[in-house]
């Protein structure tokens, strides 16, 4: 007994109301700019500087009992919250202290980490710092930067290739349908307040080459079927192309989440922002490759003459035997 | 179409090998890693009965790469240090003042000028002979080889109203800063490898950057002891005690405060008698009264240089002088021939012993500032790797289980190539020395997840080709040749990203994107190798009349 999501290929119709998944996708993306415009990012210390603190402790945590121990010190900013996660022992009680990057000091400094440690084990003898973590300003600045530029470089990078593998047409789909994925992702990072640090561009990567892949591969199948049904309306073509490579697309978006969900719930509190950012990432990636980048196709319209014989036919590689 | 030459076969099947036994020591992460651990120890200092014991944990004849973990898995510390190399120019514009002043004596008399730190201004007596004056200084110029190779020299010299003003050329300080890096890096290696820990990484970053990592250290500010620190040690004559930090010292003297007594300021003079390079020799020890100290001993240019000094000075103060602050001052008390001493001051043990070493490793030739550090503490390593390692299981019994019930027999053959998958990505980041992070075992189970991507195209095509009715061996092959366009564009888009996140990151970024490039290369081969080959000598064995995928 085979489980089988569809007994034959599915018929469905996508792009019934294609300008609508467009309006839709569009103003989501306005949403999530808004969002990150108007109440902009949780950036960890990665990205604005100063100090975490990691605390681990065999009684419950009391924020108000660390506020007051740390507020003695006059460090500005401090953020305390208690972790909780189920791989935790019964005795193993964490918090996570944030301290603003320190005015007038370029470098991280000693004294301040020692005087927090200090304060805490003065508060709460038993107390144990699992991490302490300090980024100065000025790499923070450049960390910034140079997440940035990454992310721009992997989508020109990516627009480049589909390019040359495809038509322009396809690459603009291909992309708008990246810009999306990422813009909504950044979106719920900002709307949920989730920690933005280093990891997460990471993820935001990853969600590009994801995206893109399940992109790629309806792509590969237009292009195959718009040389096989030369007469046949694009946007059938378009239909037949992505319910054929549907199956394909739930398998693997499937085991992808099922990993992902394992490595959610039992991963430990340290990546959980990664791993979140990954399944949504691959829920919107899948989501965008049918009704974003194939709509925009739709909407670009596609060269149809491909009488001349073309180097790309269908199946470059197959000529590779094992 | 499924025929497979023979030697390709062979080649498949000795690459997965290769591959299996490349990641066989990482499952046997604990013995393997004592067993290279006493490898090395014996090589340094030779067997003992309780190191072979260790090394007789694996075998030698097997591999024993392993892949490293990461400080974020295994728990140590991270620093990021900006070299201060401008320091170093202002030790050169001091060293050049002599220079310029004798070779100016026989023109006219000149004063040295109060100048920012990387610069020299020299008043001349008699402005009238300017330039002379600043023909000659020119003359000291030497020439620094340039990458261009175009004629520099070391320093730039112009004349304003009398003055004559020395600066570093643009060509001498880069070279100089080069050399400051290297030194400060040779420096710092030395002064943790005193330390003895293991797996030390020191990488110098962009121009004046250097990376510390430390697995094992207990925090970054253990290790900041023991590199903050420039260790400059100065032995300079004593001109006078006092309280007041601002008063004139006098031309040719500095004042310097005392490091344990608040208020009390030396003057000195600046020409120090000895310098801390020419040590030979620190030994953490105890002065008469017990109290810890550190015994030194002098080179033999060093030796003579405070033999005679000492006989010269009996019954006048010397100070002792580290990164500008006098540890102590004692008086000479008699002739000092033999060129070994002993410093004291209000040390415990642990300090004498960092100055120890300090010294024995030499002094850093500028100042760091440190932009990042980070601790990560064993037990948080621990609890990461455990979590980890379930995920990763629980991930991997998901999918082989999905893959089998959705596919069958093919569905197994797919498991077979994602196990060997996994050891495969294992067996090439031992082979490269790869460190394994957090966010890199992600990257492992996002593989496991994505991996099954190429074989569940072509499996998909294999379906579509069989519902066309062919017969099928023409379906099999039919599916492989149409879905590898597929595959390959799309991987290669991945890949893409992972060499731009590899390029661009850093850190624990950088070791999720090793993994993640890895798995990309590694899925790409067993699904359209090892699968096809499985699926090919399957078919050749059972020649089905239908198959059912």
């Amino acid at each position: 007994m085979r489980l089988r999501l569809f007994k034959e290929a599915p018929n469905f119709d996508y792009f019934s109301r294609w300008k609508l998944w467009l309006g839709i996708s569009g103003l989501m993306m306005i949403v999530a700019f808004a969002s990150f415009m108007l109440q902009g990012l949780n950036y960890g210390i990665d990205f604005r500087g100063g100090t975490t603190v990691r605390t681990e402790s065999p009684r419950v945590v009391d924020v108000a009992e660390y506020r007051a121990a740390l507020d003695v010190l006059e460090l500005g900013d401090i953020s305390i919250t208690e972790v909780f996660d189920p791989s935790f022992r019964d005795d193993q009680n964490v918090a996570m202290i944030r301290i603003q990057a320190q005015d007038d000091q370029e470098a991280v400094s000693v004294e301040t980490i020692s005087a927090v440690e200090a304060a805490l084990k003065e508060a709460r003898p038993d107390i144990k710092f699992t991490s302490v973590e300090s980024v100065g300003p000025k790499v923070s600045g450049e960390l910034i930067q140079t997440a940035a530029i990454a992310v721009v470089l992997a989508i020109g990078a990516v627009l480049i290739y589909i390019w040359l593998r495809f038509e322009w047409q396809f690459a603009a789909g291909a992309v708008l349908a990246l810009v999306h994925d990422v813009l909504l992702t950044i979106g719920v990072f900002s709307e949920l307040q989730i920690r933005f640090d280093l990891a997460i561009i990471a993820a935001l990567l990853t969600i590009v080459g994801y995206s893109l892949n399940d992109t790629v591969v309806v792509f590969d199948r237009v292009r195959e079927n718009l040389r096989k049904y030369k007469k046949r309306d694009l946007k059938e073509v378009l239909n037949l192309s992505i319910n054929e490579t549907m199956s394909r697309t739930f398998m693997t978006s499937f085991t992808t989440l099922i990993a992902l969900i394992a490595l959610f719930v039992l991963g430990g509190d340290v990546i959980r922002g990664f791993v979140f950012a990954m399944i949504w990432g691959v829920i919107v990636g899948t989501y965008s490759s049918i009704f974003v980048a194939s709509a925009i196709l739709l909407y670009l319209g596609v060269k149809r003459d491909w009488s001349k014989p073309d180097a790309n036919a269908g199946n470059q590689y197959a000529n590779i035997d094992a | 179409m499924l025929q497979i030459d023979l030697w390709k076969r062979i080649m498949i099947a000795l690459t997965c090998a290769v591959g299996l036994w490349l990641a066989l020591p990482n499952a046997f992460y604990g013995p393997v890693e004592q067993h290279n651990d006493a490898v090395n120890a014996i090589e340094l200092q030779g067997e003992t009965p309780e190191l072979e014991a260790q090394r007789a944990l694996w075998p030698d004849w097997l591999p024993s790469g392993l892949v490293n973990l990461g400080l974020d898995l295994r728990g140590g510390a991270h620093l990021l240090a900006e070299v201060r190399v401008q320091d170093v120019y202002a030790t050169r514009m001091e060293a050049q003042w002599p220079e310029v002043r004798d070779a100016l004596r026989s023109l006219t008399p000149v004063r040295r000028q109060q100048s920012p730190e990387d610069e020299l201004r020299v008043r001349l007596n008699d402005p009238e002979k300017m330039a002379e004056a600043l023909q000659i200084v020119r003359g000291l110029a030497r020439p620094v080889p340039t990458l261009t190779g175009a004629g520099a020299t070391d320093i730039d010299v112009r004349g304003d109203a009398g003055v004559i003003i020395v600066t570093l050329s643009e060509a001498e300080k880069q070279a100089t800063n080069e050399r400051t890096m290297q030194q400060s890096l040779e420096i710092i290696r030395r002064r943790i490898d005193e330390v003895g820990t293991r797996e030390p990484t020191i990488q110098r970053q962009g121009a004046d950057r250097i990376l510390i990592q430390v697995p094992g250290i207990g925090s970054a500010a253990e290790l900041k002891a023991i590199i903050g620190t420039t260790a400059q040690l100065t032995f300079n004559p004593v001109v006078s005690r006092g309280t007041d930090e601002n008063a004139n010292p006098g031309i040719g003297n500095k004042i310097v405060p005392s490091i344990d007594e608040p208020g009390a300021f030396y003057t000195l003079e600046s020409a120090p008698v000895v310098t801390g390079e020419e040590l030979v020799d620190a030994q953490p020890s105890f002065d008469q009264n017990g109290r810890p100290a550190v015994t030194f001993r002098f080179n033999t240019s060093g030796a003579r240089k405070f033999g005679d000094y000492t006989a010269e000075n009996i019954g006048s103060p010397f100070a002792i002088v580290l990164d500008d602050e006098v540890i102590s001052a004692p008086t000479i008390q008699s002739h000092i021939p033999g060129g070994s001493g002993i410093i004291t001051g209000n040390f415990d043990v642990e300090e004498s012993t960092n100055l120890a070493i300090l010294l024995r490793a030499g002094a850093l030739p500028a100042g760091l500032d440190f932009l990042e550090e980070r601790t990560i503490g064993p037990e948080l390593g621990q609890d990461s790797i455990d979590a980890g390692k379930v995920a990763t299981v629980v991930a991997f019994v998901a999918v082989l289980f999905f893959m089998f019930v959705s596919y069958g027999l093919f569905g197994i053959f797919a498991n077979i190539a994602l196990i060997i998958n996994v050891a495969m990505i294992f067996g090439l980041l031992s082979l490269v020395g790869a460190t394994l992070t957090l966010p890199g075992i992600a990257g492992i189970v996002l593989t496991v997840g994505m991996a099954v991507d190429a074989n569940v195209l072509v499996f998909e095509r294999i379906r579509e080709e069989l519902r066309t009715a062919k017969g099928p061996a023409r379906a099999i092959s039919l599916g492989y040749e149409k879905a590898l366009s597929a595959i390959i564009d799309a991987n290669i888009t991945t890949l893409i990203t992972a060499v731009i996140l590899f390029v661009m990151g850093s850190g624990p970024v950088r070791g999720f994107a090793i993994t993640l490039g890895f798995g990309i290369i590694t899925s790409v081969f067993t699904a359209i190798f090892v699968t096809r080959l499985m699926v090919v000598i399957w078919f050749e064995r059972a020649r089905p009349k239908t198959i059912e995928v």
